[in-house]
């Protein structure tokens, strides 16, 4: 970690010591991790990326821990899929799937929390927690595991069963008799209260920087280029913000040529308080109540709505609402054109991009990558509505009447 | 005395309007205004709120019914 600088608030420019804290006591902005750039420059090659793992700590130069030390069960380096098939339909001659379904828990979530626990064993913790409706539960049950930590996931009592199970397989679930405000305000007051590592409130900072592997990661399998745009589901916007600093960060130290992606937002209409506040012109998002099938975008209050707006602002980029009626839509096309199951989050994702085709913000040969963040099978209860199935007599003529006619008509 | 670290935004229409210091001369809630910045849309503040939790509570919830966005600077813990 020798090119880890400080904490640094993202707002006033105080320096802080590298701990568990995540707030500038003065202006109350957040902290961020800071690098010395100059040695990042010296000690990181495409070469040296290269020759390290197959995973998010081939970055380990800019990331706040090293990669001998770290909670590794192998997030990172999923697919980057060229989308011919989808790009057809779109009228995209230059499209690309990021597969982040492909990751251990089935999420991105395992990149940031890769970090978070590595970061938790650092400073001695012995308890990791969050709280979580679904990918960020298995994600930190996992990694709780891997790294023998005690454990806590709270989970929403109401959660869908196969949400519930995925995460109390690794042994660490605790389940809140309350709707979402109850677990947000719960477990505000035990970060307040307990020393343990909160992946996303005292561990934020370092949390936060495991989603800058997916930046690293686009330039990389892009042939070490930039793309022009990337749309990407924004909850929190952590990780919208964080895929920007991470494609920054490699034209910064000289890894990739230049940075001029434009960073599209994709919110559900369902809770779309971020792309609300681009649209409208406003700086700040107003905080909502979600409602809406994409359940991993749920966050009405998010802590990085301001800077994704600035973001996408700076970038010439945009932000889309999609209806929720076509977030399953956008989940069959991409299943259907290109082989791959994604969450109601990646559905947003897919429909916003189909719409952005529509209207000419993305150029027909313009480098386009749709982040998918994570996998449909958690779920499925989102699509059970959308698909259909036929049922035959066990018989060839029941076969032939019923599924072959369709085929050939 | 507990503290409650909060954003409100503001739309046009609000902006003229004395909120915080009417929350402060309405509730036993002390204010501390650590950031802020108005813009042609909105506006917004980050402040410091001290007093009962019960007392902060009922202030936040009169605030938010003047149609003043609240939101804790930590955002939503619960995600996805």
């Amino acid at each position: 970690m020798p090119n880890v600088q400080s904490l640094r608030c993202k707002e006033c420019g105080r320096d802080y010591p590298l701990e568990p804290i995540y707030v500038c006591d003065f202006c109350f902005g957040p902290l961020e991790v800071a690098y010395d750039y100059d040695a990042v420059a010296k000690n990181m090659s495409r070469e040296s990326i290269q020759d390290g793992p197959l995973t998010i700590w081939r970055y380990d130069q800019l990331l706040p821990a090293s990669r001998e030390n770290a909670v590794d069960i192998g997030a990172g380096m999923t697919p980057l899929l060229k989308a011919d098939n989808l790009g057809r339909e779109l009228g995209l001659n230059n499209l690309w799937i990021k597969n982040d379904s492909a990751n251990p828990t089935h999420s991105f979530k395992d990149r940031v929390v890769s970090v978070a626990t590595t970061k938790a064993l650092e400073f001695e913790f012995d308890t990791i927690a969050c709280a979580s409706t679904g990918n960020l539960a298995g994600a930190t049950a996992a990694h709780g595991a891997k790294a023998g930590m005690r454990t806590i996931v709270f989970l929403p009592a109401d959660l869908e069963r196969g949400k519930i199970l995925g995460a109390a397989i690794f042994g660490s679930v605790v389940l809140v008799n309350g709707n979402y405000d109850d677990v947000n305000r719960l477990c505000s007051e035990l970060g307040d209260d307990r020393r343990w590592a909160f992946v996303n409130i005292n561990m934020r900072p370092y949390y936060s920087e495991g989603s800058k592997s997916l930046g690293f990661e686009l330039a990389e399998q892009l042939g070490w280029r930039a793309p022009e745009h990337v749309i990407v589901p924004v909850a929190s916007g952590s990780l919208f913000t964080k895929v920007y600093k991470g494609l920054q960060e490699f034209a910064q130290i000289g890894i990739i040529d230049s940075a001029d992606t434009k960073m599209h937002i994709a919110q559900p209409a369902g809770c779309s308080p971020v792309a609300t506040a681009f649209i409208d012109g406003q700086t700040h998002p107003k905080p909502v109540v979600p409602n809406t099938v994409a359940k991993s975008l749920a966050i009405g209050s998010p802590a990085d709505g301001y800077y994704s707006v600035g973001i996408a602002n700076k970038t010439g980029g945009s932000a889309t609402i999609v209806p929720e009626s076509e977030v399953a839509e956008g989940m069959k096309l991409l299943a259907q054109t290109e082989g791959i199951f994604t969450e109601t989050a990646g559905g947003v994702v897919i429909s916003a991009l189909r719409r952005l085709a529509r209207d000419g913000v993305i150029g027909r040969d313009e480098k386009t990558v749709a982040l998918i963040t994570g996998t449909g099978l958690k779920t499925l209860e989102a699509i059970a509505d959308s698909v259909e199935t036929k049922t035959i007599e066990p018989t060839v003529r029941s076969f032939d009447e019923i599924v072959m006619e369709t085929v050939v008509n | 005395m507990p503290l409650r670290r909060v954003t409100f935004v503001f739309k046009t229409e609000l902006i003229r309007r004395p909120v915080i210091y009417e929350l402060g001369k309405k509730f036993e809630i002390v204010t501390n205004i650590r950031r802020a910045e108005v813009g042609q849309e909105d506006g917004w503040v980050v402040l410091e709120l001290e007093g009962t939790l019960d007392e902060i509570d009922r202030g936040l919830e009169w605030v938010t019914a003047q149609g003043v966005g609240v939101s804790s600077i930590d955002g939503d813990i619960l995600a996805g």
